[in-house]
């Protein structure tokens, strides 16, 4: 399976959950909605590399963490922002919120907030694929601490079993910046010596991908994704993504402003750690930095993109303030599929 | 055509495969340890080996497994073993399956069935011996089937397997597997959610489901030879959806309840079931609802001790006099 977008549309890509993350943290410390939200600042190459090289058969699934997945996916921006604002035009009508957002009609139906939860339901979609005889195969993104819960363990050795299609994509963002060199820490909490030797006991083949090079994971999923494709069976990658700064805090913050495209090109953010990512760890400004270097991408260019991304989420949140709340009544409707009502 | 229980389930299954390719089934122990019910099930995994997918011990990934399937389009029927069991699947089976279709804002379908056998079935001590529809009544969005008799463990499989839009758990009793009746498969079924009159009487309505109906039958057998009290016998067949209706409309006539339960006594689902008629049948009480259910200890190995606890038909019809006496104090 090939890469089939163009440099200028990764770039536009990325910047679109750059920036949508960074009004959804706008809109928090607006209290514009209530509750705990999580954002994919720092991570939006792996999403972006995964789903350019996905065709509309195959199915995703996400977590709590999932606005980067279903906007690269190629959700629309308006929809998820009223639905993370809790409003009646939201995909889910307001009954999901930021933490269980799916959006059916892109291959994305369910979204479990259990930690560890989506990957059973992964699991069993693409066993339920190869039942169909679809072309279609599964991607489970989930983040290092689900490896913590059972839950795991069982789905995939259910996929190593059963022989199905699906690519697990574990997004280990639980990384210090001083110790991103391979092989230097494993995860928050588990006590492997590494991430992929718990899949491999379980005769998945797996391997490790850096989270900021764009290129290598472009490369990378598009072989994975391949393999799964031609065998059906499972592959496990972990991708080893540094911490956004801002995602230190109980409350993301946006510390050192929103980003900048300069900082890509010489111009140094504060404050220092935020300047320390930005340098070894963000995969978008690296990878700008890279395009403009060799000449694929002007900085006109990156800054036109740009221009028309912050355009497209600011009609966000606007639609998603001005949409109404959902009516009462929503609240016990849609319990049950038939009928509607208990 | 004369069928036991699990002839009967193994029929509803076998007519859903033939009927529906998008039907699987994920584990085969469907019939628990019975000789009878087995033998049942084997012509069924013969004919259809490919579409029975193997299962390890792991009814967490299972139970997930199944609602993912039913995500991409399938009708996956998944094995999860004895009630028992069922908690190891619990997170997939009250915290994913049923909040999908509503947590998506009704984008998402999930026809799913769980399948498990549940009760006290003899030797089962705590750990295998659980009833959990009172706790899996307590999680909207989930279909309760209970079926009583061959002919509902036939017809509310094949409403599970070939109808439903959404998750169902299908809670089949240990001590039923074996039992046979004349069942007429080309007869028209109850549609699902109205409870079935099992017998007709005018003196008090005995509320059951699940093993509980044979018992109220054998107890209305009691009455009726050693009292003259003619028992009305209410088979609710499935407790989401809850036809309060009926049960109301049935103790409107006779005046008098006793509600039957195989769960434990407090919070069990006889709990719901009374609060119900004290609410909606109140004007028609001519005495109070009496509960009968396991009580509220974890059930014991030793064989006099379950008995001890088990609510046999003598028991029920203990109850029911008690219910007739409190009416003449």
């Amino acid at each position: 399976m090939a890469n089939t977008a163009n440099p200028s549309q990764r770039i536009e890509s990325m910047l679109r959950i750059r920036r949508f993350e960074e009004q959804v943290v706008r809109l928090a410390e607006a209290r514009a909605f209530p509750g705990h939200y999580h954002v994919y600042i720092g991570q939006e190459a792996t999403a972006v590399a995964v789903c350019e090289t996905l065709i509309p058969e195959d199915m995703i699934f996400t977590t709590w963490r999932n606005h980067g997945h279903l906007l690269a996916r190629g959700a629309g921006p308006n929809r998820l922002m009223a639905e993370i604002l809790g409003r009646a035009t939201g995909y889910c009508r307001g009954k999901s919120g930021t933490l269980h957002l799916s959006v059916s009609e892109l291959g994305a139906p369910a979204t479990s907030a259990m930690v560890g939860g989506s990957l059973p339901l992964a699991t069993g979609a693409a066993l339920g694929l190869k039942h169909q005889r679809s072309v279609g195969i599964v991607v489970a993104f989930f983040g290092d601490g689900a490896l913590d819960e059972g839950a795991s363990y069982e789905a995939i050795n259910l996929a190593a079993l059963w022989k199905v299609p699906i690519l697990y994509v574990c997004e280990n963002n639980s990384i210090p910046p001083e110790k991103r060199k391979r092989g230097q820490y494993p995860s928050s909490s588990l006590s492997a010596a590494e991430l992929v030797d718990v899949p491999r006991a379980l005769q998945v083949p797996s391997e490790v991908a850096d989270g900021a090079d764009t290129d290598g994971l472009l490369a990378c999923f598009a072989r994975l994704i391949g393999e799964v494709r031609r065998t059906g069976s499972p592959r496990f990658v972990e991708v080893r993504c540094t911490r956004w700064p801002g995602n230190r805090m109980t409350w993301p913050e946006l510390i050192g402003g929103e980003c900048n495209l300069d900082w890509a090109l010489g111009v140094r953010p504060e404050p220092p750690e935020l300047a320390t990512w930005v340098e070894t760890s963000d995969p978008l400004l690296l990878y700008l930095r890279r395009l403009v270097a060799s000449g694929q991408l002007t900085q006109q260019e990156a800054a036109a993109v740009d221009a028309r991304v912050r355009d497209e989420v600011a009609a966000a949140r606007h639609f998603a303030e001005t949409s109404p709340w959902p009516n009462e009544a929503e609240a016990r409707l849609g319990v049950y599929a038939e009928g509607g009502q208990p | 055509m004369r069928v036991n229980y699990a002839q009967a389930m193994a029929r509803a299954i076998r007519e859903a495969l033939v009927a529906d390719r998008k039907v699987f089934l994920i584990g085969s122990t469907f019939a628990g340890l019975s000789v009878a019910g087995r033998a049942a099930f084997a012509t069924l995994f013969q004919e259809f080996g490919d579409r029975i997918i193997p299962a390890p011990i792991s009814e967490l990934g299972l139970a997930g497994a199944a609602t993912g399937a039913a995500l991409s389009g399938c009708r996956p029927l998944v094995d999860l073993g004895a009630g028992s069991f069922t908690f190891q699947a619990w997170a997939q089976l009250v915290n994913e399956a049923p909040n999908i279709h509503y947590m998506s804002g009704g984008q998402s379908r999930v026809p799913v069935t769980f399948y498990s056998l549940i009760g006290i079935r003899g030797a089962g001590a705590a750990q295998h011996s659980h009833r959990t529809q009172a706790m899996l009544g307590n999680v909207p969005g989930l279909r309760l089937l209970l079926p009583a008799s061959p002919a509902d463990a036939y017809h509310l499989m094949k409403w599970a397997l070939q109808e439903s839009d959404g998750p169902s758990i299908y809670l089949g009793h240990s001590l039923l597997l074996d039992d046979e009746e004349e069942v007429d498969f080309s007869a028209p079924a109850l549609p699902i959610g109205k409870a079935r009159i099992a017998r007709n009487g005018r003196d008090v309505t005995i509320v059951a489901h699940s093993i509980m109906v044979r018992r109220a039958l054998a107890a209305a057998d009691l009455l009726a030879a050693r009292h003259r009290i003619e028992a009305e016998v209410v088979d609710m067949r499935t407790l989401s959806p809850l036809d309060r209706e009926t049960m109301v409309r049935s103790v409107a006539k006779t005046g008098r309840a006793v509600v039957a339960d195989e769960s434990h006594f407090s919070f069990g689902a006889g709990a719901e079931l009374a609060a119900t008629l004290a609410f909606e049948a109140f004007g028609y009480l001519k005495a109070p609802v009496y509960r009968a259910a396991t009580p509220d200890a974890p059930i014991p190995f030793s064989p006099p001790l379950e008995s001890a606890l088990v609510v046999t038909p003598e028991k029920f019809a203990m109850a029911v006099l008690a219910v007739l006496r409190r009416e003449q104090a």
